[in-house]
């Protein structure tokens, strides 16, 4: 059951890059425009690293963000979600799949080219690991509990707005450990502490996700 | 296959129809007819599991549902939508077998072109042959004769009939009678004002 359902989420992607290349291309533009912007924000200096952290995760947020609107969407619309609860096996397999395979086409690849945002955005190299390392362990989480917001919001026309209201405080968490990691490591202090918490988080939502993602599905499916 | 007790469907804590009681053996087909609004959709959603507005009671097996919305992925080619599905049911389909449902669904020459390439009635009988591969035997099915021609309705009643004839049970929500010779029709009346309160 496993292998089907990750052969067609595998299949979707191949056959539909938008859905990795649309929120790269936001991340990288918007990384550029404070690059642009605001020069000083994100020039290197010791006493400056903290704000590019911060930035970089911030747009890592709102890019995450970008890509959880459409999570659902396309399987609610054409009814691929009722056919899911309806006869999978194990419905809870089902979207934890959907879940791993979002955060391989967003979060993951975000972690791989953290290099060059972080360069973008001038952070040092020595930080380069430590800013892999941070978002490696945080961005599951946002993909996680993203989708709890977003299966709550796939029966609005326009969920978005919800969904960001519904969702960015949850995120909250991961937003300071990961820029709070990111600081350290330019610092050169120990990191550790941070990357703890940050995998801690990942681990909470991983239990409580996928069971929120159901009920939330449920409730948008009895909706219309 | 499936028993109905009392069960009357609600919709923003309105009764959609009269309560309804009954049986549904092995080898039944239930024709379910009533006006647009009558609650149709809905009942068939409650069997489904969709839905949990309701007052009575019901037991079903587990059952095929076919909504309005096909649950076709339009990225998919028609034989990875039903790999797709089989996966979902747990069982492994070789694909002799499902490209013997898309001939006798008449879609076998489109088995390998995308579903968004294909008009509304193609689509449809791609979702006939997901019914006839799937394990269940309880078949809910909602207006499946929409955007049907004559000749893939007469498909569509051949298949029910055989799977009634075969042990299966079949509940059909529609508004063109199948033409079938024995089935029960399950006519949904709107709930009187009266008894409602």
């Amino acid at each position: 059951m496993i292998g089907s359902l990750l052969r067609r989420e595998w299949q979707i992607l191949r056959r539909a890059k938008g859905a990795v290349i649309n929120p790269m291309a936001f991340l990288f533009l918007s990384a550029t425009l404070f690059a642009i912007a605001a020069p000083a924000l994100v020039i290197q200096q010791t006493s400056q690293g903290a704000s590019a952290a911060g930035i970089l995760w911030t747009l890592v947020l709102l890019t995450q963000l970008l890509a959880l609107d459409g999570m659902y969407r396309r399987d609610f619309d054409s009814g691929l979600l009722e056919q899911l609860l309806v006869t999978a096996q194990v419905p809870f397999v089902a979207v934890l799949s959907r879940i791993f395979m979002q955060w391989l086409s967003t979060g993951f690849i975000i972690v791989l080219a953290s290099p060059l945002l972080a360069v973008l955005l001038g952070l040092s190299v020595e930080t380069l690991p430590a800013t892999a390392v941070a978002l490696l362990l945080g961005t599951p989480t946002l993909s996680l509990l993203g989708s709890i917001g977003a299966s709550v919001t796939v029966g609005f026309n326009r969920g978005g707005v919800i969904l960001a209201l519904l969702v960015l405080p949850l995120f909250l968490p991961t937003l300071i450990f990961g820029a709070d990691l990111v600081e350290a490591a330019q610092a050169g202090r120990d990191f550790m502490p941070q990357a703890y918490v940050l995998g801690l988080i990942s681990l909470g939502a991983l239990a409580l996700a996928p069971f929120a993602t159901l009920a939330g599905l449920k409730i948008s499916l009895e909706m219309q | 296959m499936f028993t109905l007790n009392q069960l009357c469907c609600e919709r923003d804590g309105r009764d959609l129809f009269a309560p309804l009681t009954l049986g549904v053996a092995a080898g039944d087909y239930v024709e379910l007819l009533g006006a647009n609004g009558s609650g149709k959709s809905t009942l068939l959603r409650t069997l489904a599991g969709l839905h949990s507005q309701f007052s009575g009671s019901y037991e079903t097996v587990p059952a095929v549902y076919q909504g309005h919305r096909l649950g076709l992925d339009d990225l998919l080619t028609p034989v990875e939508n039903l790999l797709w599905f089989a996966g979902l049911e747990g069982a492994t389909l070789s694909l002799d077998r499902i490209l013997d449902a898309l001939q006798e669904t008449g879609i076998l020459t489109e088995a390998y072109d995308n579903c968004a390439a294909m008009s509304a009635g193609q689509q449809r009988r791609v979702a006939m042959a997901r019914w006839m591969l799937s394990q269940r035997k309880l078949w809910l099915l909602d207006e499946p004769l929409t955007a049907l021609d004559i000749e893939a309705q007469a498909v569509a009643s051949r298949i029910i009939k055989e799977h009634c004839a075969s042990g299966g049970a079949v509940i059909c929500a529609t508004h063109q009678p199948l033409d079938l010779t024995d089935k029960t029709t399950l006519t949904l009346t709107p709930q009187l004002a009266e008894t409602a309160s």
